[in-house]
């Protein structure tokens, strides 16, 4: 067999040799070297849907949008209404060219008036900049921040008592994609109740020098309260149960957010923005494909771009596949022609050679434990 | 199986001759860095596969596998015990959790195959 290869040269988070010394399973992950995994996939996964687990997000980028053009500037660059966002809230958005092709998918955290952080992909940060850059007026500032921050999540049912026992931070009266800032050794870090996990759960941004100050607290004390370091190889089997799309499988350039079910970050109320034309026609005309969610009828794994057929022909491919620990089942996302992406339909999909027959389903795979706000 | 007696392949493939009848597995090596197997697609017992030939397919959370036949000749008997338990191949990789056997129609090729101290040298290397 072929094992995984680990290229030299890859960027370094701050947590990077605490993520060695506990024997993690190094991978190259889009340029950074990051732990697919520490001991087990299966039994991070399933520890984070039970208890809590901790994971090394530093690789995401932040972004800083300020000045008095920053609201009508994002309002025009990104997809979904500002106005939505006072502070402390945090909304998803796409980022989408002239064609409205997906970019990047983002977080926009609303800080004081004026002043935006924009969370997003690590593989995106250039190309993003550059994507904004070329809309932003002299009276908004960009700054990239992504050098300089890192970011711990904590994630799992026990992560609110976890971080609140710990840390001192008081989260109990946070609702879900909403964000505060705490004090950590005399400096502020931002607490937001989000995640990818599907789980409720936290994601610690810092300054890159705290980040292994507060991995250490979690990883040691935290241990007694049920953290356990998890890796990315979880992290993605956890975002696949609970139907979260990622950028670089469900979305990339060739993308549009009404194929991928995410009208919701669309907003055509709002008035204009790049990209808003063209989505306006294929929302009149339907998109032709849609994104799905499968489950394979047969013991066998549905793997990203394998071919997916309905009614004898090829109608579309696999963006992810895997077991899903929890939903102990082989499940999967994929894009396919409109009149197939209906709930019970039956699919097949190309794996090894072999068409093996598939439902679509409703996305989440799993149940969803958000801590309900608002 | 004695994994000193054992030959190997730089893509992590264990052969064990008794006769000109192989049984082929994955090293401790290769499950530690696959992680959680999770499915084998075994081979058909009577396919011939030639030297090398992707015979099979093990799938772990992470990704599919392709294991190389490390011999030609004829399959002539897969451990279907593997389809319900496909974890048994992380946790006795050189014994229970082998995958198939091959009837040699060339036994020289065992020649090209390593010792296990030359694959200690090398599998560390990517392959």
């Amino acid at each position: 067999m072929t094992l995984l290869q680990e290229p030299a040269a890859l960027k370094k988070t701050p947590l990077y040799d605490r993520h060695v010394a506990l024997g993690g399973k190094i991978v190259n992950f889009g340029g950074w070297a990051l732990p697919v995994y520490y001991e087990s996939l299966l039994t991070e996964h399933r520890w984070t849907r039970e208890h809590c687990g901790l994971f090394d997000v530093s690789h995401l980028g932040e972004i800083l949008v300020e000045g008095p053009g920053a609201f009508q500037f994002l309002q025009y660059r990104l997809t979904n209404d500002l106005r939505k966002l006072e502070e402390g809230k945090i909304i998803y958005s796409l980022l989408l060219d002239e064609r409205g092709r997906t970019l990047d998918d983002i977080l926009i955290y609303g800080s004081r008036p004026g002043s935006y952080y924009l969370i997003v992909n690590a593989s995106n940060i250039a190309r993003d900049m550059e994507a904004l850059k070329k809309y932003a007026p002299e009276d908004a500032r960009l700054v990239d921040l992504s050098d300089q921050m890192a970011c711990i999540a904590v994630q799992g049912p026990k992560a609110e008592t976890v971080l609140e026992k710990l840390f001192g931070f008081t989260l109990q009266a946070l609702p879900y994609y909403h964000w505060k800032e705490e004090r950590f050794q005399g400096e502020t870090v931002w607490v937001s109740r989000s995640g990818y996990t599907g789980e409720d759960g936290f994601e610690i941004f810092s300054k890159n020098e705290l980040a292994p100050a507060i991995w250490d607290r979690l990883n040691t004390d935290g241990r007694a309260e049920g953290v356990k370091p998890a890796g990315l190889g979880a992290r993605n089997t956890l975002r696949l149960e609970a139907g979260n799309v990622l950028y670089g499988n469900e979305l990339d350039e060739t993308t549009t957010p009404l194929e991928a079910g995410l009208k919701f970050a669309v907003s055509f109320e709002k008035g204009g923005f790049v990209g808003r034309d063209l989505l306006m026609v294929q929302n009149e005309r339907g998109p032709a494909r849609l994104l799905v969610g499968f489950k394979v009828l047969d013991k066998a794994i549905a793997r990203e771009h394998y071919p997916i057929y309905g009614g004898g022909h090829k109608i579309g491919s696999v963006t992810s596949g895997s077991f899903g620990p929890t939903a102990n089942a082989n499940i999967g996302m994929g894009y396919v022609e409109r009149k197939f992406a209906v709930p019970g339909t039956t699919i097949e999909i190309e794996i090894h050679g072999r068409r093996i027959p598939a439902e679509v389903v409703k996305r989440p795979f799993v149940t969803k434990n958000h801590k309900k706000g608002l | 199986m004695e994994p000193s007696k054992l030959r190997y392949t730089a893509t992590h493939e264990w052969v064990s001759l008794e006769g000109s009848k192989a049984r082929i597995g994955i090293t401790d090596h290769a499950q530690k860095e696959i992680s959680d197997i999770v499915f084998v697609e075994l081979p058909q017992e009577g396919k011939v596969v030639k030297q090398k030939d992707s015979a099979m397919v093990i799938e772990s959370v992470k990704a599919a596998f392709d294991i190389y036949s490390p011999v030609s000749g004829k399959i002539v008997k897969v451990n279907s015990t593997l389809k319900e338990k496909p974890e048994t191949i992380n946790r006795a990789p050189f014994g229970e959790g082998w995958l198939f056997e091959v009837e040699c129609s060339d036994p020289k090729e065992i020649g090209s195959l390593m010792t296990e101290d030359q694959y200690n040298a090398v599998k560390h290397e990517a392959h």
